[in-house]
């Protein structure tokens, strides 16, 4: 008897383990959310020492690049009311690369760039010095009331301008710029050399109170 | 014809038996790439776009603050709140949160953490902007603003 139990099922059907295999696949597929870290990393200044003065920082009026952004998400640019941000982008690439009246190390830095970006000096003595530390800046400036959305479009702009103007200098797209990740030394080598004597300039100021909600 | 025939008996079905090897590949694929849920997230979130995306390498450095409208208004009301691990916490509780956060990290690491700020696009610069003084107090001063691809024009 026992022994005409065990023929009677010496292998365990495997015709539906596919079936199986595809339920709990289905399972994963629903339930997976690959998670996305991506975003725009920005560096928050120190916080204020109350018993140290502000340190002030003098800047020609010609050097900084102004936004502002009020609660109705209308946009100031440079005195200049508009309500999208078109053509923004080139606007700061233009006043970045003005090389108006640099000093030595701003003139070192133009003989550094490749022509295409050297053609587009405009030597407007209104606008920016020189884009090396201390030369131009790009001032945001928002209030309480705007949109997050609409700081982060700004934002996005102005960091897209410096990008663009990193990767034409090493001779890559924008794109391949900001994928170099700095892990090993010959894309560490690339990534300094798009940003090398040309620091990010965002300065985001606190927002106003006076309006919005 | 005859020719034709002769290949017409070349076996006809494709084999299935390495179908089930394909399946379990897939299914050990999404097995290891999921990341359940632990928390269930109180507030409203539509991620704003952005285009000028960065990667962050070390996942274990970043820690999230998520902020939006409530989802259940009935309960926690209809001005954006900010939620931290598995509660809506106040402003001024940011600190305590970013402490405690920093202490899971290993000492050399603390220095390097970084919020990722996930806040709905409806969300006004007042309560991001308290946020923002509260992380420079506690000094996480890297702050990631989390969003999504747009495609360029």
């Amino acid at each position: 008897m026992a022994r005409s139990k065990g023929r009677m099922a010496q292998e365990v059907n495997a015709g539906s383990m596919a079936d199986i295999a595809f339920l709990l696949l289905i399972f994963f597929l629903v339930t997976t959310t690959i998670a996305s870290d991506k975003g725009i990393l920005n560096v928050l200044p120190p916080k204020q020492d109350p018993n140290q003065e502000q340190p002030e920082i003098k800047l020609n009026k010609r050097n900084i690049f102004n936004i502002l952004v009020n609660a109705n998400d209308q946009l100031l640019v440079e005195g200049e009311f508009r309500d999208n941000t078109v053509g923004l982008t080139e606007e700061i690439k233009t006043f970045l690369l003005n090389f108006g009246n640099p000093d030595e190390a701003g003139q070192a830095l133009f003989n550094s760039l490749p022509a295409s970006l050297r053609n587009r000096a405009e030597r407007d003595p209104a606008s920016s010095d020189h884009p090396a530390a201390g030369g131009a800046v790009i001032s945001i400036k928002t209030n309480r009331g705007t949109s997050y959305e609409r700081y982060l479009e700004v934002l996005d702009i102005a960091k897209r301008a410096y990008f663009e103007i990193y990767a034409e200098r090493v001779g890559i797209t924008a794109e391949q710029y900001r994928a170099l990740s700095g892990r090993n030394a010959s894309e560490k080598e690339l990534q300094d050399r798009g940003k090398e004597g040309m620091p990010m300039a965002i300065s985001i100021a606190e927002p106003d109170k006076i309006g919005g909600q | 014809m005859a020719k034709f025939k002769k290949k017409n008996k070349v076996k006809e079905n494709i084999p299935t038996s390495a179908l089930p090897d394909i399946i379990f590949m897939l299914l050990f694929f999404f097995m290891v790439t999921t990341v359940l849920r632990e928390q269930t997230i109180l507030v409203e979130q539509r991620i704003p776009q952005a285009t000028q995306l960065q990667k962050l390498e070390k996942k274990s450095l970043i820690s999230y603050l998520y902020i939006g409208r409530p989802k259940e208004p009935a309960r926690y009301g209809t001005e954006p709140r900010i939620q931290a691990n598995d509660v809506l916490i106040g402003t001024n509780d940011i600190i305590l949160w970013v402490n405690q956060e920093k202490d899971k990290l290993s000492e050399a690491e603390r220095e390097q953490i970084t919020i990722s700020l996930k806040a709905d696009r409806e969300v006004k610069m007042g309560p991001i902007s308290d946020i923002q003084f509260e992380l420079r107090e506690v000094d996480a001063r890297r702050v990631l603003y989390a969003s999504v691809g747009r495609l360029e024009d």
